[in-house]
């Protein structure tokens, strides 16, 4: 059972609070009529899946209700962090490749 | 003054069921074990309000302050005087709990304070009601039915949690050393009503009036 940190009640919650809504950072075109039934498409129906660090919108059902972001680990399902709604992610994929290509003495 | 209807939703000539009517509590007032762990009382046929807003607007926290004469509490948290008390459900949420029949005057004054401003006031009297446990054993109940830790240390008077209970969710509020209080849904009093009767038979429940 994950322990989940909530960011709106600011407290680790049992995992069976929370319902996990899919990947996050999906924003909806601001002229929809406007779009291709391509662009449409890909913005209804087509998601990342990622090995590694993905970034999910999940909601505290239980609890305040409120949606927020995790980033998570696909194949550890280690949560790396949570953030609120409107917020920029410090973990990304980006910056873990860089982290490791340091450790590694790859220098660009 | 906003166009929004503002309804007497509680008619004056009908006796209101609470959501336990069926249960016939008052019928168990007295019948319980002698020295029970847990006392039950449900403190029904309030008036709940849902209020919305900004609580970072000063006017909006302002004009709530103005209409109830209590703060908006801060995440978690409960805040009462008297029979009312107004409780935290989420960043920009909160439930006003008033004494029965006064939640039409109330919601009137809510409106009157914050008018012009962007804020939303909803009542869900008839959603919801309150069950009021109290007693030494009630802790441990709480225990057996939530996976949220209701240690003194995690969880102290005064505090107010959305969380799963038995099969289902509901409010935790801790409003005394023993003494906490369930909101549930209308729907699942029943459900609420049948573990609670079966959780605290180890412990012996007794109903009051």
């Amino acid at each position: 059972m994950l322990h989940i940190f909530c960011p709106y009640c600011g407290e680790l919650r049992s995992e069976e609070e929370f319902h996990a809504k899919g990947q996050a950072h999906i924003a909806r075109p601001l002229d929809p009529d406007a779009c291709s039934d391509a662009e449409w498409g890909e913005y209804m129906f087509f998601r990342d899946n990622p090995r590694g660090i993905h970034h999910e919108l999940w909601v505290h059902a239980a609890g305040c209700r409120k949606y927020f972001n995790v980033t998570r680990h696909t194949v550890t399902y280690e949560i790396l962090e949570t953030y609120k709604v409107g917020e920029k992610p410090s973990v990304t994929a980006a910056a873990a490749t860089d982290k490791q290509a340091v450790a590694e003495g790859v220098t660009a | 003054m906003s166009n929004v209807n503002v309804y007497q939703q509680r008619p004056a000539d009908i006796a209101g069921q609470s959501p336990l009517h069926h249960a016939g509590l008052h019928e168990l007032v007295g019948k319980g074990r002698k020295n029970a762990g847990i006392t039950l009382r449900e403190k029904k046929l309030r008036g709940h309000l849902v209020i919305r807003g900004d609580a970072k607007d000063a006017g909006f926290s302002g004009g709530v302050h103005k209409a109830l004469g209590l703060e908006l509490p801060v995440a978690l948290t409960l805040v009462a005087d008297g029979d009312t008390s107004l409780q935290w459900l989420g960043p920009d949420e909160w439930l006003l709990i008033v004494p029965g029949g006064s939640e039409f005057e109330v919601e009137r004054k809510l409106r009157t304070a914050l008018d012009g401003q962007h804020f939303s006031v909803v009542n869900v009297s008839g959603g919801q009601t309150l069950l009021e446990l109290s007693g030494p054993k009630v802790r441990e109940l709480l225990m057996k039915s939530s996976s949220y830790d209701v240690h003194p240390s995690n969880f102290p008077v005064g505090k107010a949690v959305g969380t799963v209970f038995a099969k289902s969710q509901l409010v935790i509020r801790h409003t005394g050393e023993e003494t906490w209080e369930l909101v549930i849904r209308r729907s699942f009093s029943d459900y609420f009503w049948l573990w609670l009767q079966d959780a605290s038979a180890e412990y012996g429940l007794a109903v009051e009036a």
